[in-house]
């Protein structure tokens, strides 16, 4: 088992005839995911590697019965593609897009209540079931089946922790990476809540960072939900207030957004905090060890 | 992004928001003209984008106008140092002249957005003048928050809402919800990620003017606003970060002495926490991009060497994509195309062919010290650097 990626995936590529889009259609298809259709305006009738080119969702969800979207386009024009994308019902939505403006979003925000359709990102590295499906940018081969699930804020970072779990001997189940932006589709909590309910999960990893409150929110959640081991890592201990770092989300603002008080609540909720982000993968292997 | 507080009135006052009469000028001989022009008395404003400027010796009453031009004088150019300009400062080019207010009352009001909720959120307070941090902290009841549908925008009773919270009564209070209004439009309709009134002033006749006004953009809303982005003042930006920012770099110098380059900002910062959990300190946060190619690391090398602070340099580099030993033969390429590079360099990268990457760096002409993973990395450029920081 894993999370909302897996064998029955049919990926629909949004943006597919750009560079990035063409790209990651590709390495989403050689990594194993079943890559059926992709869409952009004005551009219906085309192929790309042999998968067929749509104008709008509507159409490649009708003719391919696409179940999940993965988004390479433009910044001002990513929100339009999500909300396209749940308009014609697509289930799970992953915006790879980074720069989309916070006001964008929260329209996004709006449109999605109540629907189905779940957001990811977007600023997000995507999401993987190690074995199974690839629905993102992160690079396949450091991954390893197995049981651990990841969720985090950021790209490298978390590559870096699934790397080391890997070596560590320690497969994943689902990996997912919810995006650097203040404003995004899919919490922490979300994850944890899909992680809690899938029986092969048996433990996760959560990296965060500065900024929001995303990581107390989560904390306190695990505390009064969930049962099985929970890493963390906060990064950006050093970082001055009132700086963006790299990341539009990474800001301390007001003494809020801290990693000292991300880390304290984690603590207090039971999670293992490693002051070190080369000690993730070891700390994981010592907890289930336990 | 952000602004000044003359160009932030501007914007604020072309959506109905009221403000003092004011004319900004780099020229004290202009500062005596404009104040003889409000009547006689003036404000005299230092313009820099850090707060806490009346602290610091940035705001003075000027009497007469012989007073205003003699306190521009002494404003413009000097060095001014406030909580958040750091201890060195920051020159002031321009100061803002305005009309002198008589105050009956100093109120806070501020939109900012509420990340949690996915809403902005008015936060206002009877305490104006004080940082709204230290209300939060001191007295959590004294703050009216008000959040609203950035689309429907502020709804007339939400804006009546924060008034009467406010103890606002009669004209007052009518005046002021017609300001948060205007202030809301503002704020939505320019992509802010700020608006803030520090303080709004009830007046003697009662009525509501915004006294300071501060507004931070979302850079990534920039591309629908070239009237803000021409509000850019480069002058008040850190040189090295504005030429990171020409390559698509991003880069914030810190105060440590090991300059570290990283793909990816989790992982930038990740490197920052690793270097001071073995007793150094990081110069600088930089992520040269997910990919890492010779271009961006040619760029990135130069800014982080031209820091004099750098004693020694980290680079930390994920392979994900692009594998090690491409990113590796970059890492080689850059430092070949800048030619001497006096300082010790710790390179770790990791990722697919790490062993083939590793023996690129190995076997260069440039003399890496080649780490093995990052707790590896960070003890090496510690001892690079010459210790702790």
């Amino acid at each position: 088992m894993a999370i909302w990626v897996g064998d029955d995936t049919r990926l629909l590529v949004q943006g597919i005839t750009g560079n990035e889009g063409a790209f990651h259609a590709r390495g989403c298809r050689d990594y194993g995911t079943r890559v059926v259709a992709g869409v952009t305006p004005g551009k219906g009738g085309q192929e790309v590697d042999g998968i067929p080119v749509f104008d709008s969702v509507a159409e490649a969800r009708d003719k391919t019965g696409c179940n999940a979207s993965v988004i390479f386009v433009p910044p001002p024009f990513a929100a339009d593609a999500v909300m396209e994308a749940a308009a014609a019902g697509v289930e799970l939505v992953v915006c790879i897009t980074e720069g989309v403006p916070v006001n964008d979003m929260l329209k996004v925000k709006a449109f999605l209540a109540g629907s189905n359709t779940r957001l990811i990102g977007p600023n997000c590295p995507g999401l993987i079931s190690p074995g199974k499906a690839k629905v993102g940018i992160m690079p396949g081969h450091i991954h390893r089946p197995g049981r651990i699930g990841v969720v985090s804020r950021s790209g490298t970072l978390t590559y870096e922790a699934v790397w080391q779990l890997s070596n560590a001997g320690l497969g994943q189940s689902t990996c997912v990476g919810i995006g650097g932006d203040p404003v995004n589709g899919t919490s922490f909590i979300d994850v944890l809540a899909a992680f809690a309910e899938d029986d092969d999960t048996a433990g996760v990893v959560l990296i965060g960072e500065i900024g929001g409150s995303a990581e107390e929110e989560a904390a306190a959640w695990i505390e009064r939900h969930y049962e099985r081991p929970v890493v963390g890592f906060i990064a950006g201990r050093t970082a001055p207030p009132g700086r963006r770092m790299g990341h539009a989300g990474a800001i301390i603002s007001g003494g809020t957004g801290t990693a000292a008080a991300k880390m304290e609540a984690l603590r207090a909720a039971g999670v293992t905090v490693v002051e070190s982000p080369a000690e993730i993968g070891s700390t994981m292997a010592r907890v289930l060890r336990r | 992004m952000k602004i000044h507080e003359y160009q932030a009135k501007e914007i604020l006052r072309r959506y109905g928001v009221p403000t003092p009469r004011g004319e900004v000028t780099d020229d004290p001989a202009a500062a005596r003209r404009i104040c003889e022009s409000f009547g006689g008395r003036c404000v005299v404003k230092a313009q820099i984008h850090a707060g806490g400027r009346g602290k610091g010796g940035g705001v003075k009453l000027a009497a007469s106008p012989a007073e205003a031009e003699e306190i521009a004088g002494r404003i413009l150019g000097m060095q001014l140092v406030t909580p958040q300009t750091g201890p060195g400062g920051q020159t002031v080019r321009k100061v803002l002249i305005e009309e002198a207010v008589a105050i009956a009352e100093e109120l806070y009001l501020a939109i900012t957005l509420d990340r949690g909720r996915a809403r902005p959120m008015i936060m206002a307070s009877r305490a104006g003048g004080m940082d709204i941090e230290e209300v939060a902290a001191k007295d959590p009841q004294a703050i009216v928050r008000q959040h609203f549908d950035p689309f429907l925008g502020l709804l007339p009773f939400q804006a009546r809402a924060v008034a009467s919270g406010l103890g606002l009564r009669g004209t007052t209070a009518r005046q002021a919800q017609k300001l948060l209004l205007s202030l809301a439009r503002a704020y939505v309709e320019t992509d802010a990620s700020l608006a803030e009134i520090n303080p709004l002033l009830v007046t003697a006749a009662g009525d509501v003017v915004a006294l300071d006004a501060k507004m931070n953009f979302d850079g990534n809303a920039l591309f629908r606003h070239p009237d803000i982005v021409a509000m850019r003042d480069l002058a008040e930006e850190n040189p090295l970060e504005v030429e990171a920012g020409t390559y698509g770099l991003s880069y914030i110098k810190l105060d440590g002495s090991i300059g570290c380059m990283v793909n990816g900002a989790g992982l930038a910062m990740a490197t920052m926490d690793i270097i001071k959990l073995h007793g150094g300190e990081p110069a600088n946060f930089l992520d040269v991009g997910g990919s890492a190619s010779q271009e961006a690391v040619k760029n990135a090398f130069r800014i982080l060497v031209s820091d004099p602070a750098v004693k020694a340099v980290l680079i930390n580099i994920f392979g994900g994509i692009a594998r090690t030993d491409r990113i590796a033969r970059g890492v080689v390429g850059a430092l070949a195309e800048l030619g001497e590079v006096k300082l010790p360099v710790v390179a770790r990268l990791e990722g697919t062919n790490v062993e083939e990457g590793r023996r690129i760096l190995e076997a260069s002409d440039f003399d890496f010290i080649v780490a093995r993973h990052m707790a590896d990395a960070a003890q090496k450029v510690v001892t690079a650097a010459g210790g702790g920081a």
